[in-house]
């Protein structure tokens, strides 16, 4: 796995989370969330499964909304956007779903089209072929456009899911559990992609995931999110390296030491 | 607000989620209306839904029809014998057909085929999340998933109930013509002899209002499907039941309001 080599501009916030409250009914979600990403850095979000964490990443790209605090993206409230002004946001926002989400009833070539089509309707057909042959090289399918995604293995939907992010050439970059359900070799390529995509394309992210090793491989910054507030955020050894018992809990019921 | 019994507790949830689901389906249709006069207007996206459903539904539309021509010729014709009016058999058999039995075959086999179609497309990318893929890459799934295939729907759905009543017809006719000799063109006449325009224009009504409902109950059900494969089949299913209930009281609504505007 490669290290990292971002340029991180602590000047420029990209995103801005303050005293952010989320319930499902009954379920407290998020009490009181407190975060900010800067530009050219990639953090990684950790916790237990139904912490919240996924919850988190579909406020700050306005699937959910929330109930209390402040989300600021690029410079504006998600939650006061609507129409135009929020679909103009969302093209600086690349998603990548946990079960990488792909229209099953188009092939990976009309998969990754279909958002330019939609979204850039000066581009020419000729264009559009070439962005999409672009960035499926750029995640190592370069001949996989004509397969449908139920042909694909895990590890190539979850390539052909965030490349169809990055054909809209997004500022910030949402992973969600990027690694989960591949096996360690397919998650190691996934890993490698997850910093290509930061290079190439200079992306901020955040990377949700209960994995230690994609934490450690693709974060500047661990986020450790436990009952709905971040228990610490910091560097990798920040982190780990504390006393606290649910970090440390969390820690040992990892393969990495 | 406390309740004496648990049979009360039960009722008013119950009231409260019916209450709450008819205002989630009203807010629904709603939109629809909204979002239809809106930009972009995804005219490949209608023709390729209007093809998929008018096309795929035609060998079953066929078959029905021809059959229901046969069977309510052949169970018509030993009444109108005991009063020696066979010759009122083309009259009888085109009212039936052109009125009621056409609109409402075809859209009791489109609320099955087309509708539980929808349903499940649509419940199956809501709970895959492609429908939030969309909603992320700034394409509005309503636009493109719902008023899409409602048009189509209620497009598509009058042209089939018409080429249904004419297959109906033709098949009747076959039957007619098995046990006297007659002309097609005689029959045709006969049949349409006591049809009048008010007639025509119900039954394309109802057709649209028909294919409407079909459109709008199969991508409400889909696009509000949850836990998981589980809520795509109850999705397909409830918007078969669902579809045929309101087709069933559309049906006596406009068959009512019909006879108003005839006494005018």
């Amino acid at each position: 796995m490669k290290e990292l080599h971002n340029i991180i501009h602590r000047e420029e916030t990209v995103i801005s989370i303050t005293g952010l409250h989320k319930s499902f009914g009954d379920l407290e979600v998020l009490r009181g969330v407190d975060f900010n990403l800067f530009r050219g850095e990639n953090v990684a979000v950790l916790g237990k499964s139904g912490t919240g964490k996924s919850v988190l990443i579909k406020i700050i790209v306005g699937l959910l909304t929330r109930d209390q605090g402040e989300v600021i993206v690029l410079g504006q409230h998600i939650d006061q956007l609507v129409g135009k002004e929020l679909d103009t946001l969302r093209l600086r926002i690349g998603f990548s779903f946990q079960s990488s989400a792909l229209y099953d009833s188009m092939n990976v070539h009309q998969n990754l089209a279909f958002p330019l089509i939609m979204n850039r309707k000066t581009m020419s057909k000729a264009e559009i072929d070439f962005a999409v042959d672009e960035v499926l090289d750029s995640v190592g399918l370069a001949n996989k456009n004509k397969q449908m995604p139920s042909d694909l293995s895990g590890g190539q939907r979850k390539r052909i899911g965030i490349a169809r992010t990055l054909i809209l050439k997004p500022e910030i970059m949402l992973y969600d559990e990027p690694t989960s359900g591949l096996d360690p070799i397919t998650s190691a390529e996934i890993i490698d992609l997850i910093n290509e995509v930061q290079e190439r394309y200079n992306t901020s992210s955040v990377i949700i995931t209960h994995d230690l090793t994609c934490a450690k491989n693709t974060a500047n910054r661990i986020a450790m999110l436990h009952k709905g507030r971040f228990l610490k955020v910091g560097t990798f050894d920040e982190v780990f390296g504390s006393e606290n018992e649910q970090v440390q809990g969390f820690f040992n019921y990892n393969f990495i030491r | 607000m406390a309740f004496r019994t648990k049979k009360q507790y039960i009722l008013s949830k119950g009231l409260d989620e019916y209450f709450k689901g008819v205002h989630s389906a009203w807010k629904f249709t709603g939109l629809f209306f909204k979002e239809v006069f809106k930009r972009p207007f995804h005219l490949r996206e209608v023709i390729n839904q209007s093809f998929e459903i008018g096309l795929k539904s035609l060998p079953l539309i066929s078959l029905t029809g021809f059959i229901v021509g046969i069977v309510f010729t052949k169970q018509s014709r030993p009444s109108l014998e005991d009063f020696g009016a066979t010759s009122w058999l083309p009259s009888l058999i085109g009212i039936a057909i052109v009125k009621a039995l056409g609109p409402l075959v075809t859209a009791l086999i489109c609320a099955g085929k087309v509708g539980s179609g929808i349903g499940a497309e649509l419940g199956s990318m809501k709970v895959t999340e492609q429908i939030d893929a969309m909603e992320v890459s700034a394409i509005n799934p309503y636009k493109y998933l719902v008023v899409t295939r409602v048009l189509a729907t209620t497009i598509t759905i009058p042209v089939l109930a018409l080429y249904c009543s004419f297959v109906a017809l033709y098949g009747s006719y076959l039957n007619v013509h098995a046990e006297e000799t007659s002309s097609m063109i005689a029959f045709y006449q006969s049949a349409f002899k006591t049809i009048s325009f008010l007639d025509i224009f119900t039954s394309v009504t109802k057709s649209i209002v028909f294919g409407f409902t079909i459109g709008i109950v199969g991508t409400y059900k889909g696009f509000n499907a949850t836990q998981g494969t589980r809520g795509v089949g109850r999705a397909a299913n409830q918007a078969v039941v669902l579809a045929m209930f309101l087709i069933f009281i559309e049906e006596v609504l406009i068959v009512q309001v019909a006879n108003w505007f005839r006494f005018f």
